[in-house]
C-alpha cells in the first residue's frame, strides 16, 4: 500500500483518535478494546469493520499501529462516505470526510464525512449525513479534521476527486492515503493531531462536549479560511461542525456543512491555501488543456469559459480573477491559473474567498521567486511537483522580463557596433547620460554597452581629433547621430547644411565644433564610464577643433562622407566651405599637388591655378591655398564678387583644406600648394585620405597618395575634402596618435584661420586703397572744393 | 477625500456610484447626474487631442455651496465624477488628479477581468476597496 496521504485535518483528527485509543501509550492499539469500540461507533457494519481492519493490516499485525490505525480511520471515513473500501482509495479521495464515530467524536466525523460527501460529489454522500445523531461536540474538531482531508490542504491528499471543474479523478486510494497519512502524521501534524485527539477523544470516551474545546482549538486554527478544499467542487463546509456542537443531528447536514466550513476555514494547520502536489499536478494538466505551453498565458476569455464551468457565480469568479490575476494583464500564467483554480476549488468546497490573495497562491512573478511563489506546503507535504512547476511558472511569469533581455543584448550589440563605427560617439554619450531618451539602447544601457573596447573608443576619439583637425569633425563620433551609423549620409547632409552658410564656412564649422564640444564632452562622459577607454581618450573631446562643418562625420561615416562629398562636388562649394573648414591640412601631398593643382583647379577655373600659384604662401595651410588663390582671383574681379567667390573659394578651400588637412595631418606642411590639389585628390578618393591622417605619422607615403588622388577631381575637392576628413580612419586608433592627430588638426585649423585672417586683411587693404583712390578722384573732380 | 464617487458609462448610466452615507445619497446621485451635463460640455468642446491626458482630467466641473464636483473622462468616454465636500480642506488639484488616476487604474483592472461584462455594475471588491479608501479620507 502506498503511503497514506492525509490532510491536515485528517491527520489531526486521526492522531487524536489514535492517542485516545492508545491509552497505554504503547504506540499501538490493540485490535480490541477502544479501537473496536471506536470502529463500531462509526456505525459501520461489523463486516465492514472487519474488512477495514484487514485492509489496514491490523489483522496481520494483530494490533493497530499508528499507520494501521490511520488507515483504518480513513477506511472508516470511506465507508461512511459510501465509497468502496479499497486500499487505493485511501489516497485518492481528497475530500474524504473524516470518519465519523457515533460516540461523541463521531459526530463531527460523521458530519465531516457527510459534508465531504456533499462537497465532493455534490451530494452523493448526503446519505451519510443523517448519520451523526449523537454527534456531539467534540467531533467538531474531528469534523474539522475530516473536512480538512477533504480540503486539499497541505497534506498531499490524493487529488483524485479534486479538481473542480474537471473530471474527478479515480477514486482515492485510501489505503495509500492512510499510509501516507500515517507517515506524515507522524512527521508533521503530530502536534496538531495531538491536540485534536485530546479534544476529540474525550468526547468520544465520555461523549462530552469536549468539542467545545476542540472547537476552540479549531477556531484557533482557523486563520485562513480556506483550505484548499479539495478540488472537488463538492466541498463539505468544514465549518459546519462547529455549529454542530450543540448536538443536533438533523440540521446536521447543513450545520455540519457550515461547521465544516467554519472549521475548514478555521483550520489553519499550515497554510490552508497551499496547493498540494496532486492538486498542482492536476492544475497543470488542466492548464495544458487550455494552453499547451506551460510558460504561456491563458487569455482571459479562455479562462472565463473554463472557470465558468465550475458553476460558481460570476461575481465570485470575478473576484477570484481579481485575486489571481496578479499582474493584471488579463491573462493567466501557470501560477495564476493554479491559484485561480485553487480558489475555485476552495470556494466550491465552501471556503470563503479571501480578500486578498494568500501568500501561498501568489504567482511567482519572476523566476527568482519561484521558491517563494510556489506555495510551500506544510513540511509534511511533499511538494515534489512544485519545483517542476515552479520552473514553468517562472517562464510565464517572466515573459516580459525575458523579452527584455534579448532586447538588451541587441542593444548592447548595437552599442558595440556603434562604438566600432565610431559614429556613435554621440550615441555613446547619449547612452551614458541616459538623457537620450528615445534610444532604447540608452535606456538599457549600463556599463556594458558603453564599455566599448578601448580601442574603439580610442579610435573614435582619434577620429574626433582628426575630424576636428579636418574640416569638420566628420568622424566626430560626437557629431554622429547616435543611432545611425548609416548616417553617414546624414552626416553628409548635416555637413552640407552648415556649409550652406558659405561665408560662414568657418563659422558654421564653428557651430559644428560647438556641437562637437558637447558631444565630445558626452563622449568623454561615455568614455569615462566605459572605463576601459584610456584616459587619454577622454581628452579627446578636446576642444572641438574649429568648427568642422562636417559635424556629423562619424568615423565610418567619414568614409561614406567622402563618397558623399565626392558625389556632391560642386554643390559643396558652399558646403565645402563648411566642410572644408577643417584647418587647412598642411599641404601634404605637395608633390602631387604641384602636379595636380592645375588639373584640379580646372574645376575651379583659373582661379585655382592662380591659387595654386599663390598658394605657396599658404603652403602651411593647404586649404588656404585653394582659398587664397581663389580669393585672389576674385580679388581681381570687382570686390563685390570677392565676397561671394571668396565664399565659394573658401568653400573650396575649405574642402581642399579639409582634404589637405586630412592628408596633412602630419607635419607635412610644405606641401601647401599641393594642398589644394591634395584636397581635390582627396576628394576624389575620399577613402584614401581618411585613413591617412592617422597614419600620417606612420608613413609619409600616405601623404603622397592623397596627392595623387587629388588629381582626379577638383570639383569634388570640397566634398571630398570634407568626406575625406571625416573619414579619418580610426582604424589606427592609438591614443597617442589620436592626440597628436588632433593636435595637428588644431594646428591646421589655426593656420587656416590665420590665412583667412590674412586674406581678409588684404581685402581690407585693397578696399582702403580703392577708397583713397576714389577720394582722390573726387577731389580732382571737384576742384572747387579747394576753392 | 470624496463624499461621493461615481463611474458613469459611456451611455451616461452609472456603472458604479458610492457615497458617504451620512448625507442623503440621493442628493449626490442628483448632483452627479447634473454634473454629467457639464462633462459633456467639456468633452464636446475639446475636439482636438482627445486622448490628451490633460483632457482626461476635466477639473472642477462646478462648485456648489456645499461641495465641489470634479470630473474625469477616459478615452472610452467613461466618466469619473468625484464630489468633495467644500468644508474639507480644499484639496489640491494634484490630489484630485491622483485620485482620478487611481480610479482609472482600478477601473482598468476591473475591465481586464474577463468575467466582467462591460456595462455591468462594477462589483469588484478591489475597486470597492480603493474607492472606500478614497472616501474614507474625505470623511
Amino acid at each position: 500500500m502506498e503511503s497514506l496521504t492525509l490532510s491536515d485535518v485528517e491527520q489531526k483528527y486521526y492522531s487524536e483518535l489514535f492517542l485516545s485509543c492508545d491509552v497505554d501509550n504503547a504506540k499501538k492499539v490493540a485490535s480490541n478494546g477502544k479501537v473496536l469500540d471506536l470502529f463500531r461507533s462509526a456505525q459501520l457494519s461489523t463486516e465492514v469493520v472487519h474488512q477495514i481492519t484487514e485492509l489496514c493490516g491490523a489483522t496481520r499485525l494483530g494490533h493497530f499501529g499508528r499507520s494501521q490505525f490511520y488507515i483504518a480511520l480513513k477506511l472508516i471515513a470511506l465507508a461512511q462516505s459510501g465509497l468502496p473500501l479499497r486500499v487505493e482509495s485511501l489516497n485518492s479521495v481528497r475530500d474524504l470526510p473524516l470518519p465519523r464515530f457515533v460516540m461523541g467524536k463521531n459526530d463531527q466525523e460523521s458530519r465531516h464525512a457527510v459534508m465531504y460527501a456533499d462537497t465532493e460529489n455534490q451530494g452523493p454522500y448526503s446519505g451519510v449525513i443523517p448519520r451523526p445523531p449523537a454527534r456531539v461536540q467534540g467531533k467538531k474538531v474531528s469534523a474539522h479534521e475530516m473536512i480538512q482531508p477533504c480540503v486539499p490542504t497541505v497534506d498531499p491528499q490524493p487529488d483524485t476527486t479534486s479538481p473542480v471543474v474537471s473530471p474527478h479523478q479515480s477514486p482515492p486510494t485510501s489505503p495509500h492515503a492512510w499510509r501516507k497519512h500515517k507517515r506524515q502524521a507522524s512527521g508533521g501534524n503530530v502536534e496538531r493531531q495531538a491536540s485534536v485527539p485530546g479534544v476529540v477523544w474525550p468526547p468520544f470516551r465520555e461523549a462530552q462536549p469536549a468539542p467545545v474545546t476542540g472547537d476552540g482549538m479549531w477556531s484557533a486554527h482557523s486563520p485562513p479560511p480556506v483550505q484548499e478544499s479539495w478540488v472537488s467542487f463538492t466541498d463539505t463546509p468544514p465549518s459546519s461542525t462547529l455549529p454542530m456542537h450543540p448536538s443536533s443531528a438533523q440540521p446536521e447536514s447543513t450545520t455540519v456543512r457550515t461547521t465544516n466550513e467554519n472549521q475548514r476555514q478555521g483550520s489553519g494547520y499550515d497554510d490552508p491555501w497551499k496547493i498540494t502536489d496532486e492538486q498542482r499536478q492536476y492544475y497543470i494538466n488542466q492548464f495544458k488543456t487550455i494552453q499547451a505551453d506551460l510558460t504561456g498565458l491563458i487569455p482571459g476569455s479562455a479562462a472565463k469559459e473554463f472557470f465558468t464551468k465550475s458553476k460558481l457565480p460570476i461575481l465570485e469568479l470575478s473576484h477570484i480573477w481579481e485575486l489571481s490575476d496578479f499582474d493584471k494583464d488579463g491573462a493567466l500564467t501557470l501560477d495564476e491559473f493554479c491559484a485561480a483554480f485553487h480558489l475555485v476549488v476552495a470556494r466550491k468546497n465552501g471556503y470563503d474567498l479571501p480578500e486578498k490573495l494568500p501568500e501561498s497562491l501568489m504567482p511567482k512573478l519572476i523566476d527568482l521567486d519561484d521558491s517563494a511563489g510556489v506555495p510551500e506546503p506544510a513540511p509534511e507535504v511533499g511538494f515534489s511537483a512544485s519545483p517542476v512547476e515552479d520552473t514553468p511558472n517562472k517562464s510565464p511569469s517572466m515573459p516580459s522580463l525575458n523579452q527584455t533581455w534579448p532586447e538588451l543584448n541587441q542593444n548592447n550589440e548595437q552599442w558595440e557596433t556603434f562604438s566600432e563605427r565610431s559614429s556613435s560617439s554621440q550615441t555613446l554619450t547619449q547612452f551614458d547620460s541616459n538623457i537620450a531618451p528615445a534610444d532604447p539602447d540608452t535606456a538599457i544601457v549600463h556599463p556594458v554597452p558603453i564599455r566599448m573596447t578601448p580601442s574603439k573608443i580610442h579610435m573614435q576619439e582619434m577620429e574626433l581629433k582628426r575630424t576636428g583637425s579636418d574640416h569638420t569633425h566628420p568622424t566626430s563620433p560626437l557629431m554622429v547621430k547616435p543611432p545611425e551609423l548609416p548616417d553617414e549620409t546624414k552626416l553628409a547632409a548635416t555637413i552640407k547644411y552648415p556649409s550652406a552658410t558659405v561665408g560662414d564656412g568657418y563659422s558654421s564649422s564653428d557651430s559644428f565644433s560647438s556641437d562637437q564640444e558637447p558631444i565630445s564632452s558626452a563622449v568623454n562622459r561615455q568614455r569615462s564610464q566605459s572605463g576601459a577607454s584610456p584616459e587619454g581618450l577622454k581628452v579627446v573631446a578636446p576642444p572641438p577643433p574649429p568648427p568642422r562643418p562636417n559635424a556629423s562625420h562619424s568615423r565610418s561615416s567619414s568614409l561614406d562622407m567622402n563618397r558623399t562629398f565626392a558625389a556632391v562636388p560642386a554643390a559643396g562649394s558652399q558646403q565645402a566651405g563648411v566642410v572644408a573648414f577643417p584647418p587647412a591640412v598642411p599641404p601634404r601631398p605637395l608633390p602631387t599637388q604641384t602636379s595636380m593643382p592645375h588639373g584640379h583647379r580646372s574645376v575651379e577655373g583659373d582661379a585655382l591655378p592662380a591659387h595654386t600659384s599663390t598658394s605657396p604662401q599658404l603652403m602651411p595651410e593647404q586649404p588656404n591655398f585653394a582659398d587664397f588663390s581663389q580669393f585672389q582671383a576674385f580679388a581681381v574681379d570687382p570686390p563685390a564678387d570677392d565676397g561671394e567667390k571668396s565664399d565659394s573659394g573658401q568653400a573650396e578651400r575649405c574642402a581642399e583644406g579639409a582634404e589637405m588637412m586630412r592628408t596633412v595631418k602630419n607635419e607635412v606642411h610644405p606641401e601647401e600648394r599641393t594642398a589644394a590639389t591634395v584636397n581635390s585628390a582627396k576628394v576624389s578618393t575620399p577613402l584614401a585620405p581618411p585613413p591617412k591622417p592617422v597614419r600620417r605619422r606612420l608613413k609619409s607615403e600616405d601623404e603622397l597618395r592623397p596627392d595623387t588622388e587629388d588629381l582626379p577631381q577638383k570639383s569634388n575637392v570640397i566634398a571630398t575634402v570634407l568626406a575625406t576628413q571625416p573619414s579619418i580612419p580610426r582604424s589606427i586608433g592609438k591614443d597617442k596618435k589620436a592626440i597628436q592627430a588632433s593636435i595637428r588638426r588644431n594646428k591646421e585649423t589655426n593656420t587656416v584661420l590665420a590665412r583667412l585672417n590674412s586674406e581678409l586683411q588684404q581685402q581690407l587693404k585693397d578696399l582702403l586703397e580703392e577708397r583713397i583712390s576714389l577720394e582722390v578722384q573726387l577731389e580732382q573732380l571737384r576742384p572747387f572744393s579747394h576753392l | 477625500m470624496a463624499v461621493c464617487i461615481a463611474v458613469i458609462a459611456k451611455e451616461n448610466y452609472p456603472l458604479y456610484i458610492r457615497s458617504v452615507p451620512t448625507q442623503g445619497e440621493l442628493k449626490f446621485h442628483y448632483t452627479v447626474h447634473t454634473s454629467l451635463d457639464v462633462v459633456e460640455e467639456k468633452i464636446s468642446g475639446v475636439g482636438k487631442a482627445l486622448a490628451d491626458q490633460r483632457e482626461l482630467y476635466l477639473g472642477l466641473l462646478y462648485p456648489t455651496e456645499d461641495y465641489k464636483v470634479y470630473g474625469y473622462v477616459t478615452n472610452s468616454k467613461v466618466k469619473f465624477v468625484i464630489v468633495v465636500d467644500s468644508s474639507n480642506t480644499s484639496l489640491r488639484d494634484n490630489e484630485i488628479r491622483s485620485m482620478f488616476r487611481k480610479l482609472h487604474n482600478s477601473f482598468t483592472d476591473v475591465m481586464c477581468n474577463p468575467f466582467y461584462n462591460p456595462g455591468d455594475q462594477i462589483q469588484s471588491k478591489a475597486f470597492d476597496s480603493i474607492v472606500s479608501a478614497m472616501m474614507v479620507q474625505a470623511c
